[in-house]
């Protein structure tokens, strides 16, 4: 499929125009982008034909960039099924944000801009998509970090969103490190960075194979978690006393750590570790625990941004990085144990946040975490597929909610819940739409997220190392569709609560892309029924070529329990918020503490301030006294003083003895000048009669003297 | 066959008079001739030892035509300043004309 490249050439071209001409077209720039990203759909859709028509990989675009070495920089682009149905997830979902947009950004001075850079990420997030080299993968992977950082900072009068973009920038970055240290590991062992070269079979067990041992793990574990129990004892305690009970803390919890792990040396194969540094670049860009911590923030974003950056696509870059390296996650269990945990332990973390959330755009972003998680989880257990149809279902329905959201708070003004209420009956197609989404996410049956979530937790269920990964996914099922119902509740149920607001439903062009993905939100699942899954049936391990995994085949007990979590969080969320009857107050006094704790986002910013910031502007103040005093004042002014004596001293030399060597020579001249200039009388005779004289006196020396 | 020294020796007397010429004399354009004089001494002289030499190369001859076209080029340039001091001072009094020296 040589036309694949086309796909993210499009809406850059869209950018480049929309960058120099917004000016001229200002309120007609959203058409060259959405022009741009419909050909992009467009091109997909043919990529999607020919590749079906092909029966299998039918395009290996690749081409030399630049020679080091003797070697050469290879880039180029593939498509397969995986590519296509990111392709669709993406296109579909930038188009629909960009002509939400539309109406959302109207009347904002930046309008143009908004669109430029939408166009551009969705460049980058393409050729991220199609990429077959590693090298392309992550410098897409960096574009759109960018992108992400522009977008997140879109209003960067306000201070809180540019701290926001700096915050999503830096810690995306610590993942990007990670990142690029597996690419490097990769190169070095594979001699290439190009999937197929990747993915050959002799290479990857020779990867496996290569054991290498990483020494005192759990004594370098004791410290950090020392480091962090200190950082969170810090956080929590807000007294008086908080510092040496803090360390206490931290001491205590290294003691015990250190006691239980410090013989502990861990031997993984290069494969698991460069699985292990790409899994670090994953966590960073899906918001994996503990590099989380921006996904929320970035809410300060324009919500078009929130939808398409922070939900659907940029976030599921992580994801898609894991299932597109899968064959070297798969090739070592340890790393996809690794993923599991991180990924189920992110589910539930972030869900708890979620619970407690007032803000309508913060308890999306922290859904969105927990449901990174959960196909994280899914990758790790195993679930190839069901992982990649939750990114697709989930790309769907959480565009479909974000962009509900963004017309929530077109409608009203605010994102605080506790403003809100009642907006049913006001802004009906959005709690339409928005009661749709909502229902996929907590997967209620029918519903797209049903189906992915159904086999997620399938997966999970039939996992080798045990069944505490499934109940990490029943718990998370249970507390999203909670904090789901508790949303809708407290935003569109009830009364209203502020009289000041005076909402309205939003323009037809916000409405249309809500339908479609609203749409999409409940057809998605239908691709991936049990038992009959078109989507499983191109998506799956045995078409990346790995062998022998067991299919699971669909058990009613896991369906059962899976939706009843669902239901149950539904049904106990209604009945709090919805229908008061059940009271939590009387365990306010004996669990208050874990509210505050929860509300407080587990202190991870105040931890992060604490043990990564604080020290690192220590040194960064010690580095920058040195740099002050040591090599400002004391070397580089101390050279500029010598300099300056030095010429001093060789001004002088050069005033008085070069100088005078020159004056010299022109006063010597001069006088010889004025004594000589006597010779010319004016009067031609002398003349002739001196060179007559003179000849004779030479003939008289050369002939006769000598 | 005339010897050499007749030869040399009209050419010594060609140039003397040039000399005299050029030492005894005031006006410009006598002063140029008394130059030619002395030029076409030396031509003499010039062709004389070539012809004695009867080398195969005709150098001396061909140096006194370089000659005789210098001393050409010469009287033209002289002439023209010669007539130009003449409009600008109504003489050719070569010792009056000493208003360019410092």
């Amino acid at each position: 499929m040589h036309l694949a490249w086309l796909i993210p050439i499009l809406p850059l071209a869209a950018f480049l125009v929309i960058i120099f001409f917004g000016q001229n077209l200002k309120e007609r720039s959203p058409y060259v982008g959405i022009a741009a990203i419909a050909g992009s759909f467009l091109v997909s859709c043919y990529a999607a034909v020919t590749w079906l028509a092909g029966h299998g990989k039918t395009g290996d675009f690749i081409c030399n960039w630049a020679p080091y070495g003797s070697d050469m920089i290879r880039v180029g682009f593939s498509v397969d099924a995986l590519t296509i149905m990111m392709l669709f997830v993406v296109t579909v979902v930038s188009m629909m944000v960009q002509i939400f947009s539309v109406g959302y950004m109207h009347g904002d001075k930046r309008f143009p801009r908004f669109f430029a850079y939408l166009s551009l990420f969705t460049c980058a997030m393409l050729s991220l998509v199609i990429a077959n080299t590693l090298l392309l993968m992550y410098v897409s992977w960096e574009l759109v970090g960018l992108t992400s950082y522009l977008l997140i900072g879109f209003w960067f009068e306000k201070p809180e969103a540019m701290r926001a973009a700096k915050k999503a920038f830096l810690v995306t970055r610590v993942g990007d490190v990670g990142f690029f240290l597996g690419l490097l590991l990769l190169y070095a062992n594979v001699g290439s960075l190009e999937l197929s070269k990747i993915f050959e079979h002799h290479t990857l067990i020779a990867m496996a194979a290569k054991e290498v041992s990483i020494p005192a793990i759990g004594a370098i574990a004791a410290i950090i978690l020392g480091i962090f129990s200190y950082g969170f004892a810090a956080a929590a305690l807000k007294g008086a006393k908080r510092l040496p009970i803090a360390i206490i803390a931290g001491v205590a919890v290294f003691a015990i750590v250190f006691a239980l792990m410090h013989s502990l040396s861990v031997s993984l194969s290069i494969a698991a570790i460069a699985a292990l540094l790409l899994f670090w670049g994953a966590m960073g860009k899906s918001a994996q625990f503990p590099l989380h911590v921006w996904l929320p923030d970035a809410m300060e974003g324009p919500t078009p941004v929130s939808a398409l950056i922070h939900a659907a696509t940029m976030v599921a870059a992580g994801v898609y990085l894991v299932a597109r390296m899968y064959p070297v996650f798969h090739i070592d269990q340890r790393a996809l144990m690794v993923v599991a945990a991180i990924g189920a332990f992110t589910a539930l973390f972030a869900a708890t946040m979620g619970l407690v959330m007032n803000d309508i755009k913060k308890v999306l972003a922290y859904s969105t975490i927990s449901q990174l998680g959960y196909m994280m989880m899914a990758l790790g257990v195993g679930g190839y597929t069901a992982g990649m149809f939750h990114l697709m279902t989930h790309a769907y329905f959480k565009a479909n909610l974000f962009l509900g959201s963004g017309s929530v708070i077109h409608g009203t003004g605010t994102q605080d819940m506790r403003q809100m209420g009642g907006l049913r009956k006001k802004m009906p197609w959005t709690f339409l739409t928005f009661a749709i989404g909502t229902l996929a996410l907590a997967g209620f049956p029918g519903f797209a997220g049903f189906f992915s979530k159904d086999e997620i937790l399938l997966t999970a269920y039939h996992w080798e190392y045990g069944k505490i990964i499934f109940y990490a996914g029943l718990a998370g099922a249970f507390m999203t569709a909670f904090y789901m119902t508790r949303l809708v509740a407290m935003t569109f149920l009830g009364k209203p609560r502020d009289p000041s607001i005076h909402a309205h439903e939003s323009w037809k062009v916000m409405l249309i892309p809500l339908f479609i993905l609203a749409f999409l939100s409940i057809a998605a699942g239908y691709i991936g029924i049990p038992g009959h899954s078109i989507f499983g049936h191109y998506i799956n391990p045995e078409v990346i070529g790995i062998e022998g995994m067991v299919e699971h085949h669909f058990s009613l007990v896991v369906m059962l329990l899976g939706t009843l979590a669902g239901i149950v969080g539904i049904g106990i969320a209604s009945l709090i918020w919805i229908w008061p009857v059940l009271k939590f107050d009387w365990l306010k006094p004996s669990f208050g503490w874990v509210q505050t704790i929860v509300e407080n986002k587990y202190y991870m910013d105040e931890i992060n301030d604490i043990v990564v910031i604080k020290p690192l502007m220590f040194v960064n103040n010690a580095m920058y006294a040195f740099d002050r005093w040591v090599i400002d004042y004391a070397i580089v002014n101390g050279v500029g003083w010598f300099t300056l004596i030095l010429s001093r001293f060789w001004s002088v030399f050069d005033k008085y003895v070069v100088d005078g060597l020159v004056n010299l020579v022109a006063e010597t001249s001069k006088i010889g000048g004025r004594v000589l200039k006597f010779t010319q009388t004016g009067i031609v005779q002398q003349y002739a009669a001196i060179t007559v004289i003179c000849v004779i006196l030479l003939s008289w020396y050369f002939l006769i003297l000598r | 066959m005339v010897p050499l020294s007749w030869y040399i020796t009209v050419s010594a007397a060609l140039f003397s008079l040039g000399l005299f010429g050029m030492m005894t004399r005031r006006n410009a354009i006598a002063l140029l001739m008394s130059i030619e004089l002395m030029l076409n001494a030396a031509n003499i002289n010039l062709v004389a030892f070539s012809s004695y030499l009867r080398g195969p190369a005709l150098t001396g001859q061909i140096f006194a035509l370089f000659v005789i076209t210098l001393a050409a080029a010469e009287a033209a340039v002289g002439i023209a300043i010669v007539i130009n001091v003449y409009r600008a001072v109504r003489h050719i009094n070569a010792d009056d004309v000493n208003l360019m020296k410092w």
